[in-house]
């Protein structure tokens, strides 16, 4: 605070409230235009090779609109800027551990996913062979 | 200096406040005992809420299907229907705003304005307050209205597209009865044999939903009427209607037909969707209520001039700042995981 006069960092602190409300409402309105709500259907278009790349946009988005509010509040807010390099490196570096923590758990979620469609397949086919006739409410299952 | 305070008194012979509490003479990082702790302490927590994250993210990406967001957090207080993430946006502010006034307090603090300092904490106090009454509105219509448990999840996706059936088991001809892929749904309870009945009367025409779920009601209350099923003793398996399933808790599963001609009826959604969204938001909330707690007894400790006989541009507002600002930023992540995604 020291190299910012009192005036200045009251309306740094006031201005500060505006980026973060409007990013906020920014947010919404794409989250609302990614589940169809806005009028058009982002699902039914973008489709690339399989990807929706749409909706894929509008989920990197956001993120990246998250991160920016985090930064926004670590380094205006708790003034992060002001601390020392050491304390910066220490609470921040670790962080990126959660870098690996996200894609190796959600690689495992996915392949629950995987191994579970297997074992329905496999259900279907082990009863079908003892005839009976549950195989249709497997069929309305997926 | 002055030897008018019991902190002088203690450590008269150092001239630097803030270095009381290390020997080597020289504060590490240039912070504080106290602030530095506190900065490692939410570096822990933020630790556990992205475990809980991570696991609610490693679940969803294990599930087939999952309910939209934007469909589940759609009811805000005084009767709104139909409106997706507008009250949650709102508590979002509320959070935004009393971030605001804590780094305002924060701010009167180093410039040693006591009732500046009171002023804003107080702000910040209700802000948080208002948070923690949003939160229990919105707990409340979940668990009260929506029947939302930890193992129960009223919320379900269609996997195809398709059309209800009515009550009595025809083909459903209402516009709003046809449902796409992807979209969700809210399985609802019969208000048969319930004390209140909820959805006692509406105003104006019933949607294609509430016409299906009166009629419904309507034949459970029959075959009550008549003997042959009792509310409180539905059988395991459940009850058939033509239209609908009746299952051993009461919930009415309507049938539908997709388009290739299949037919099948409403399931519940993913077990864990109820737990993990309990769990997460509680801890956040207790977090907000422990905040709370805390901004209390430092606002009163400022008012009653504690901290200006410490001397050091109340350092403890800035450090409970510091836990509030976290609490913000935790929101963030859980506003983005659970209502945005």
């Amino acid at each position: 605070m020291a190299h910012e006069s009192y005036e200045d960092s009251k309306k740094l602190v006031f201005k500060g409230m505006w980026v973060l409300a409007a990013v906020t409402v920014v947010e919404v309105i794409i989250s609302l235009f990614g589940k169809g709500y806005l009028g058009i259907n982002p699902k039914h278009m973008g489709n690339v090779g399989g990807v929706n790349i749409l909706l894929v946009l509008v989920a990197l988005g956001l993120i990246v609109f998250s991160l920016y509010k985090a930064y926004y509040i670590v380094y205006k807010f708790m003034h992060m800027g002001h601390e020392a390099k050491g304390l910066r490196m220490t609470v921040l570096l670790p962080m990126l551990l959660l870098v690996w923590a996200i894609i190796a758990f959600f690689y495992e979620g996915s392949a629950w996913k995987n191994n579970r469609e297997k074992v329905n397949l496999k259900n279907a086919i082990e009863l079908n062979d003892l005839g009976k006739p549950i195989v249709e409410e497997i069929k309305e299952m997926n | 200096m002055s030897t008018d305070t019991v902190h002088d008194e203690v450590h008269a012979h150092d001239p630097h406040a803030n270095t009381e509490d290390w020997s080597g003479g020289k504060p590490v990082f240039g912070a504080s005992y106290g602030k530095l702790m506190m900065w490692y302490f939410l570096l822990s927590d933020a630790f556990t809420f992205a475990g809980f994250l991570i696991a609610y993210g490693t679940l969803r990406f294990s599930s087939p299907t999952w309910p939209v967001p934007d469909f589940v957090f759609s009811t805000t207080p005084f009767g709104g229907h139909g409106l997706p993430l507008i009250f949650v946006t709102f508590m979002s502010f509320l959070l935004i705003i009393s971030s605001v006034t804590m780094v305002r307090a924060v701010q009167e603090g180093h410039r040693e304005n006591k009732s500046g300092v009171v002023f804003w904490m107080i702000l910040t106090i209700v802000g948080g307050a208002g948070f923690l009454g949003c939160q229990a509105w919105e707990w409340n219509n979940l668990i009260g209205t929506e029947h939302m448990s930890l193992t129960r999840n009223p919320f379900g996706t269609y996997t195809a597209d398709g059309v209800y059936m009515t009550a009595d088991g025809k083909n459903s001809t209402a516009e709003k009865d046809k449902f796409e892929s992807g979209e969700s749904y809210l399985i609802h309870k019969s208000h048969v044999g319930a004390d209140d009945h909820g959805h006692g009367h509406h105003d104006g025409e019933l949607t294609a939903e509430q016409k299906f779920l009166a009629d419904a009601n309507h034949m459970i209350e029959d075959q009550v009427k008549k003997g042959t099923i009792a509310m409180d003793a539905i059988p395991e398996v459940g009850i058939n209607f033509p239209g609908f399933y009746l299952d051993n808790e009461g919930f009415i599963h309507r049938k539908f037909r997709t388009n290739d001609g299949v037919e099948g009826f409403q399931e519940y959604g993913p077990k864990a969707f109820g737990a993990l969204f309990f769990f997460i938001t509680g801890f956040h909330g207790f977090h907000v209520f422990s905040g709370v707690v805390f901004l209390i007894i430092i606002m009163l400790n400022s008012a009653s001039g504690l901290y200006v006989k410490r001397k050091n541009g109340y350092e403890m507002v800035e450090k409970i700042g510091l836990y509030w600002h976290f609490v913000d930023l935790v929101w963030v992540f859980v506003f983005l995981v659970f209502y945005l995604l």
